[in-house]
């Protein structure tokens, strides 16, 4: 039976819809007139300009310094949360709030933590944004870890210790190299989610280092530049990058593994 | 050598294992049977040290073996879903136990040989779990468990996952093996022909309980009760009440047994269908054949051959099943055929209900 060429129309209008926005961005990026709206020829002219911007520098120093930085905390805690809760305990409230900052509205937790800050008085700065983002991308550490958890065998961790390994030994030589997809996955969830979370680092963050999330959001309020599409193309081509990478990796430590 | 007392375990309302006593003698290749649910795997699990009983003790050599943590014991499980490492080689499987020990390299990857060579994998040293069959599987399991030299090794259900034939090669090949280390083997199983094709010693479990336990040949011959009678092997069961001349069956008459029970006392019959002979024609006297008494008269309702044996079942007015016969080769009978049922009363087990 032949298909109707026609019952592809929706299917090609959705990708047009979904990706026409971010084409037209990546070109405008090169574009060499002052518009944000006509073409007027190709030029790097407004990635100079990018570069030269030193607010949009330090905007994105901030961000990687807090996404990295929350990065690591969450994947740490956040695996040593899923084996907790998936080995250790049996009660079900605790899993239930385990996981719940994942999808606290943001500016629960925004406001939550700004409330939490001034009452230990603690300064706010880049190390607040960190701790801030650590809480929720911990948990989404946690709930990708905790699926994969209930997938594993236990008996691979009784065999390991039935074979003289003590409990520190099986973790790292069993339990953490069968959950290492899901750490990675739950790794790259809380980079990427940190590099553009806005609400919580609005709040948490002291004036004079805002991320770039902020500092966009600073500038777009003036109208909006070719520099911002130069901005996004970098931080497309980073994102891409970022998920190509991690697949590789994965099936990487998956074929090691 | 292993001395299991008063051993219990529940788990909510279910009675895994209850007031389970056992002794296991050095070298012996002991087997745990019973039906699915009784038990077993629970009790390998106290041995191995992943679960601990609510009330008993367990000594091995005469030292308490409960105080001691999982990874101390002299004794290695083989899971019944293998447990092998999916991100390791098999070589590295084998060796993990090995490393634990924190034994010089060279001695590791000795004796990883030597027992690779054992179970016939020498040529799938670099090979992933995933990539082997499901026999080759099974071995590596049972060489990282036997490299480790353990006073007890403990099998759940080794081989329930194969297919039958593969089965019945890793049968004999576990038996060689057991002679050939010289280690003891407890080992479970819910299947008797597997049991006994094994084992020095069969435990029968039954909803937790030790039903009986003897040498295979004992266990077949000589059941002690009900539970043994009607699960290890085929049997015809009679039920009734003891008598000097065997058992006063219900309906039937006195059926002839060896028995030393006091007279009166409720019990069961159990013959083998190979024990029982069959008469042909109506004129079968009632207490009749040399040799062996006549007990029952039927009609045949059903031959089926299976090449070296048939199996004839018979109708007796009295009873609700059938009885089960099995002669040697082709028989006469067919369905219809009116025929006497005679045993040796030798061959006829009294068992207390
Ligand atoms: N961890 C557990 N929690 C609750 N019930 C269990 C647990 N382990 C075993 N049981 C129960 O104990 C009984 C015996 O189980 P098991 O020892 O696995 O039997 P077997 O190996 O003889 O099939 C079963 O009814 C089972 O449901
Ligand atoms: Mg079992």
């Amino acid at each position: 039976m032949r298909r109707s060429r026609l019952l592809y129309v929706p299917f090609y209008a959705t990708y047009l819809f979904l990706y026409a926005p971010i084409a037209v961005l990546v070109v405008m990026s090169f574009n060499s007139g002052d518009s944000p709206y006509s073409f007027e020829g190709l030029s790097l002219k407004w990635y100079g300009e990018l570069a030269g911007n030193a607010g949009i520098r330090d905007g994105l120093v901030n961000t990687l310094v807090v996404a990295a930085g929350s990065t690591v905390l969450s994947t740490v805690l956040g695996t040593l949360l899923a084996v907790g809760l998936a080995r250790h305990s049996r009660s079900k409230v605790l899993d239930a709030i385990g996981v719940l900052p994942a999808v606290l509205p943001d500016l629960v937790l925004a406001i939550g933590l700004l409330v939490f800050y001034a009452s230990v008085k603690m300064t706010l700065g880049l190390h607040s944004v960190l701790l801030a983002h650590t809480v929720f991308g911990m948990a989404f550490v946690a709930a990708v870890v905790r699926t994969r958890l209930t997938h594993c065998d236990t008996s691979l961790e009784e065999a390991s210790r039935d074979l003289g390994a003590n409990a520190v030994t099986t973790f790292f030589r069993i339990t953490l190299p069968q959950l290492a997809p899901g750490i990675t996955a739950g790794a790259l969830l809380a980079f990427t989610l940190s590099v553009d979370e806005f609400v919580i680092a609005f709040f948490t963050a002291a004036p004079t280092e805002p991320t770039l999330p902020i500092v966009i959001y600073s500038m777009v309020r003036f109208g909006v530049t070719p520099e911002i599409n130069a901005l996004a193309t970098l931080l497309l081509a980073v994102s891409f990058t970022v998920v190509i990478v991690a697949q590789r990796m994965t099936r990487l430590t998956e074929s090691l593994s | 050598m292993l001395q299991i007392t008063g051993v219990s375990r529940r788990f909510g309302d279910v009675t895994a294992l209850a007031d389970v006593s056992l002794e296991i003698r050095q070298g012996e290749f002991f087997a745990l049977l019973g039906p699915s649910g009784c038990g077993k795997t629970t009790l390998l699990r106290i041995l191995a040290g992943f679960e601990s009983p609510d009330a008993g003790t367990v000594t091995l050599d005469g030292a308490d073996l409960l105080g001691q943590a999982a990874h101390r014991r002299p004794v290695n499980l083989m899971f019944q879903s293998y447990a092998l490492f999916p991100h390791m080689t098999v070589a590295k499987n084998v060796a993990y136990g090995l490393e634990r020990e924190k034994l010089p390299k060279a001695e590791i990857r000795d004796r990883v040989g030597e027992v690779l060579e054992k179970v016939g994998l020498s040529a799938m040293a670099g090979r992933r779990p995933q990539q082997l069959s499901g026999g080759q599987r099974q071995r590596v399991a049972l060489a990282r468990a036997i490299v480790k030299r353990p006073r007890l090794l403990l099998l759940d259900e080794p081989l329930s996952a194969l297919d039958k034939k593969v089965r019945a090669e890793m049968q004999l090949e576990l038996k060689r093996l057991q002679h050939e280390v010289g280690i003891t083997f407890v080992v479970v199983t819910h299947d008797q022909e597997e049991a006994m094709s094994l084992a020095d010693r069969i435990a029968v479990f039954n909803a937790g309980r030790v039903e009986q336990v003897d040498e295979p040949v004992a266990l077949y011959e000589r059941p002690r009760t009900p539970f043994t009678a009607g699960f290890v092997g085929a049997s015809n069961l009679f039920a009734g009440r003891a008598c000097s001349a065997g058992l006063a069956a219900d309906g039937l008459g006195v059926l002839p047994g060896a028995s030393d029970l006091p007279d009166g006392t409720p019990a069961l019959l159990a013959v083998r269908p190979e024990r029982l002979r069959l008469g042909v024609g109506p004129g079968g006297a009632s207490g009749g054949g040399p040799g062996g008494a006549g007990a029952l008269r039927g009609e045949v309702a059903d031959v089926s051959f299976y090449g070296g044996v048939s199996h004839v079942s018979v109708v007796v007015p009295g009873r609700a099943e059938p009885v089960l016969v099995a002669t040697q080769g082709a028989t006469q009978v067919r369905a219809g055929t009116r025929v006497v049922l005679s045993w040796a009363p030798g061959d006829g087990v009294l068992v207390p209900q």
